[in-house]
């Protein structure tokens, strides 16, 4: 019997990963051949294995669209994965960065950060953004566990995390109204939170931070699973508590604060995503949630940056405006399956 | 004490700094099972969770063995220590089986993946506590009773020298109880296995402990086996019970008696009394009763629910005495009941008392 039991879940997972590659790889050329300039699937091929490198289509593929996909693949994965950790640090399956205020504080440091570098010396580097958003997220996260001694019921708790989102959108609204016009040009377009513009620069920085830090995630996966059981339990199997805490909010930190300092805020990626793959693979065991996560968010933001790009085309939409309506409907079906659970 | 397996010297548990409980001084053998009592806030999981770690110590030691508790890191305590707490627990989307198999985390790799042994381990602690019928279901979905097993598998599965539980019974109805604790009590006694735990059921702590604890304000009121701290006044000051009554020698609990002149006598014997005080405390009557010899159920009942019990030594003859106090008493009430005596007990000076009970005016069989 547990033979059999033990067997029907890994041919689950390996279905899910299959399913999941599949989606990355239909998803990836779909993004490469639909645009504003079409490309023919032959033409594509053609590329890829290096002829007409002086055709337009040429430089579209690899300067335009192909640091997009990957942008997107590798921040949506760190957006996800950010959003897990963070559910299994407050137990809470509606906590994420978007919702905690993370995203928001991170968004305020960055517009400080990129007004005062923009007037003071003309360019700022991916590098600086991307410890100017961390430090941000450090901060909302500082207030937010300041406010978990106090309040141990968390429903509160993320109702104060939104206020924090709040006052720092708030505090970036008026940094940006009183700023140079000059100032702020890019600042626009990113505070709302897109993946158009990016270079293999911002790529390699991107994939270097992520996939440091998401290895590091996917080694902590055994404490993750114990601490699901509980903090005392989690002690008892032998996690240092107080070290694994402070590991998992650095994590989810430097994951949402990368995304951040590269396509500004994007919101319920990190909540619905890590709920679908849940629900897929019908487990929560982070060692192969993390992976298969990683895969969803990649997928899901993919999907979403096609849309924003050629749904109302040549208007390009913001990222979040794509992933709210995909996202937040998932959150109210999660909410409404728990309330039918009790 | 030294070659006690766990001690405590001056230990002293609280919250925050602030000291709850004072110099708890304790040794236990290993194997044995002891039980915390006290009334509820009295501190019991104060005093668990300091052992386990969970809460500070504020001052003294603790020794697994001859290892300082603080010395130890989490990781060598969990190979000789597990825990079944009372905070419920709502794991997403785990079976039984994966619960029970996060016991053998102390043991796995890296990455935490089972290997064949751990598989056996895991199959073995179900088996242990009988739940390996329900290990492919969703750990939300069974009742308390089997999720307290399922707990113990766990903790069991941890191969710990020492099992601390936390109220174990609280949830469970009266089979589960005395399954659970019978199946502690066995693991104890074959595999050599400690048992600390809280309880609220004080009966119940009697029956299965080899020692007691009793917690009680801010500090350890007594610490021993249950023979000498099951004594009727210390529960009673423990509890701070002053309705009502506890009896040591059963453990067993009781209402106060009725109050008021007693109108009604009962003639009783060998058991056959025990049913009808029972009616009359519920009806509230007061009532006298004898003549019992001492080592008669209903004796050792009606010293707690009678207003006054006519007793005698027993295996001697029933002396003039006590046949002329159960008259006088009879000859107060209004109503004799003859709840039946046993044959052999009718002895000479018992049947004239019954004889003369027959003529009253309020006699009833």
């Amino acid at each position: 019997m547990d033979q059999s039991a033990n067997l029907r879940r890994k041919s689950r997972y390996t279905l899910v990963f299959v399913l999941l590659f599949a989606a990355l790889i239909g998803i990836t050329i779909l993004n490469i051949v639909i645009g504003s300039v079409q490309i023919p699937f032959g033409e594509l091929m053609r590329i890829l294995v290096g002829r007409g490198q002086d055709s337009v289509q040429h430089s579209i593929i690899w300067k335009i669209r192909m640091p997009r996909i990957f942008m997107a693949a590798i921040l949506g994965g760190a957006l996800s994965l950010s959003g897990f950790l963070l559910q299994n640090f407050f137990g809470n399956p509606i906590a994420g960065p978007f919702v905690l205020g993370i995203s928001s504080g991170a968004k305020m440091v960055v517009a400080i950060t990129m007004i005062f570098f923009l007037s003071r010396l003309g360019a700022v580097s991916s590098m600086a953004l991307i410890v100017a958003a961390f430090a941000g997220s450090m901060m909302s996260v500082g207030f937010i566990l300041l406010m978990s001694r106090r309040l141990k019921h968390m429903a509160i708790l993320l109702v104060g995390g939104i206020m924090i989102g709040y006052i720092c959108s708030a505090v970036t609204d008026f940094i940006v109204t009183f700023a140079e016009e000059s100032d702020i040009v890019n600042l626009r377009g990113w505070s709302l939170g897109s993946f158009s513009g990016m270079s293999w620069d911002n790529v390699a920085v991107a994939a270097v931070v992520v996939g440091i830090t998401g290895a590091a995630v996917f080694m902590l996966s055994k404490p993750i699973g114990a601490y699901q059981l509980g903090e005392a339990y989690a002690q008892s199997m032998g996690v240092n508590i107080k070290r694994f805490r402070i590991a998992l909010i650095l994590l989810s930190s430097v994951l949402s604060a990368t995304v951040t300092a590269f396509a500004g805020p994007i919101s319920f990626v990190g909540i619905a995503v890590p709920h679908l793959i849940k629900r897929a693979l019908n487990t929560a065991r982070p060692l192969v949630v993390i992976p298969a996560t990683f895969l969803g968010g990649a997928v899901f933001c993919m999907a979403c940056d096609l849309i924003a790009r050629t749904a109302f085309a040549p208007v390009e939409l913001n990222i979040s405006t794509v992933t709210s309506v995909f996202g937040a409907p998932v959150v109210i079906m999660m909410m409404l399956k728990r309330q039918k659970g009790r | 004490m030294a070659q006690m397996y766990f001690r405590t010297q001056h230990l002293t548990v609280g919250y925050d700094g602030r000291p709850l409980i004072n110099d708890i001084d304790i040794g236990i053998e290993k194997g044995e099972i002891v039980t915390l009592i006290g009334p509820n806030g009295s501190g019991k999981s104060t005093i668990l969770k300091s052992i386990t770690r969970q809460l500070k110590t504020i001052g003294g030691r603790v020794y697994i063995q001859d290892d300082d508790l603080k010395s130890l890191s989490y990781k060598d305590l969990s190979t000789r220590m597990a825990v079944v707490l009372t905070e419920r627990m709502k794991p997403e989307l785990m079976t039984c089986r994966d619960i029970v198999a996060t016991g053998r985390y102390p043991y796995t790799g890296r990455l935490g993946i089972l290997s064949e042994a751990d598989e056996e381990q895991v199959l073995a602690a179900m088996e242990a506590v009988k739940v390996t019928e329900i290990a492919n279901r969703d750990f939300n979905a069974i009742s308390d009773g089997q999720r307290q097993r399922v707990l113990l598998a766990r903790a069991i599965c941890q191969q710990p020298e020492i099992i601390i539980l936390d109220e174990p019974t609280s949830f469970l109805d009266i089979r589960h109880k005395l399954q659970l604790l019978s199946i502690l009590r066995t693991m104890a006694k074959q595999k050599g296995i400690t048992v600390i735990m809280s309880l609220h059921e004080i009966d119940l702590a009697q029956k299965i402990s080899d020692k007691i604890l009793c917690v009680q304000g801010d500090h350890v009121a007594s610490f021993g086996p249950p023979e000498t701290v099951f004594e009727a006044g210390n529960i009673r000051r423990l509890y701070g019970i002053e309705q009502g009554s506890y009896d040591p020698l059963f453990g067993s609990i009781e209402l106060p008696r009725p109050e008021g002149d007693p109108r009604t006598f009962v003639l009783c014997g060998g058991g056959s009394g025990v049913p009808v005080f029972r009616r009359l405390q519920k009806e509230n009557i007061p009532f006298f009763t004898g003549i019992l010899t001492e080592n008669d159920v209903d004796c050792h009942l009606a010293r707690q629910l009678a207003a006054r019990v006519v007793s005698v030594p027993p295996f001697a003859p029933v002396p003039d005495s006590a046949v002329e106090e159960a008259l006088a008493l009879m000859r107060q009430c209004d109503r004799v009941i003859n709840a039946g005596l046993p044959a052999g007990a009718m002895d000479t000076p018992i049947r004239n008392l019954v004889e003369q009970a027959r003529q009253m005016p309020g006699y009833e069989e």
